[in-house]
């Protein structure tokens, strides 16, 4: 079995904990009276929007123990959590047109901070894996990609701030506004889908990880039984290169 | 936040609800499938890696008989 039972344990959990979140966010949660039903959309989408934000961030964390270490296993972490990330900001993306369409009638405001932010944060790591294959030697490929997953991870807090500092209160807000923030009936689904949502990140992540390591330790094989001349060249790619060792 | 007052009627805006998370599912499954794709592909691999031990292990064998025949030669 190539992925073991603690993965299979966090998948579970995972399943778990994202069902019992939305299932009490329909059938527990009250209904916002401002918003109605579309409100519902706040519990995939803003869960998403901060694993996505967060996981940016965790990219960034990673490729500073690359440049410490020199480890390329700290690359490839780096590499896949913001793959991920994309990912999840793609889907904030579009849940977030669709709640806009809804809410507002328009699938995009473009004087909206945190919608305008949030794009850009999401179109300046959408340049991170072309800028990978654009560079040929591979070392030098995961530096430049470590420098520029820490520049971008700091520039994500800016996102955050960009909120909370935004002047006009369009957007909905949700957490430490005036008249108390999220209800409680609606604060444990929330927290729930959060937490779900979270878990998700990190079983896709341990599941990509496990992956690409077995992709490498099945080429090491195939090298040592057939010889090099049975492993094709890796050619350019974006992702990053392991120790087959 | 105001909560709405217990209502019999229709929630509104269901196909918009519908969409959003009919989008994040759909990139979820779109996911596990690739992962899934790549996992076929390793147990692929994998066995013909197998394949390849067995004929190894049954190679020296081969080989051994041929031994003296190959020395005559020489």
């Amino acid at each position: 079995m190539l992925y073991g039972t603690r993965l299979r344990a966090l998948s579970i959990a995972t399943f778990v904990t994202l069902t019992g979140g939305l299932a009490l966010a329909f059938f527990y949660a009250p209904m916002d009276a401002d918003q109605g039903f579309m409100q519902k959309i706040f519990y995939v989408h803003v869960p998403m929007a901060i694993v996505a934000l967060c996981g940016f961030v965790f990219g960034g964390v990673m490729a500073i123990q690359h440049l410490r270490t020199r480890d390329s296993r700290y690359d490839l972490r780096s590499y896949v959590a913001i793959h991920l990330s994309l990912i999840l900001g793609a889907g904030v993306l579009l849940t977030g047109a669709i709640w806009a369409k809804a809410s507002w009638g328009h699938w995009w405001v473009w004087d909206e901070p945190t919608l305008v932010s949030f794009l850009i944060v999401f179109l300046l790591y959408a340049t991170y894996q072309p800028m990978r294959f654009s560079i040929e030697d591979r070392e030098k490929q995961a530096r430049y990609a470590s420098v520029f997953a820490i520049t971008a991870g700091a520039f994500v807090p800016l996102n955050f701030l960009a909120v909370r500092l935004a002047q006009a209160y369009t957007h909905p807000r949700v957490f430490a506004t005036t008249d108390g923030g999220l209800p409680a009936r609606m604060q444990l689904p929330f927290y729930l889908c959060l937490a779900g949502m979270a878990l998700l990140y990190v079983t896709l992540w341990r599941y990509e990880m496990t992956s690409k390591h077995t992709s490498a330790q099945l080429r090491a094989l195939r090298r040592k039984l057939a010889g090099d001349d049975a492993v094709a060249p890796a050619g350019r790619t974006a992702a990053p290169s392991l120790p087959t060792t | 936040m105001i909560l709405a007052q217990t209502t019999s009627a229709l929630p509104d805006n269901t196909g918009y609800v519908a969409a959003a998370y009919l989008v994040f599912f759909g990139l979820v499954l779109i996911y596990v499938m690739i992962m899934a794709s790549k996992l076929s592909r390793f147990e692929r691999e994998l066995s013909e890696l197998n394949e390849l031990v067995d004929r190894d292990a049954a190679g020296p064998a081969r080989s051994g008989d041929r031994a003296p025949e190959e020395a005559g030669t020489r």
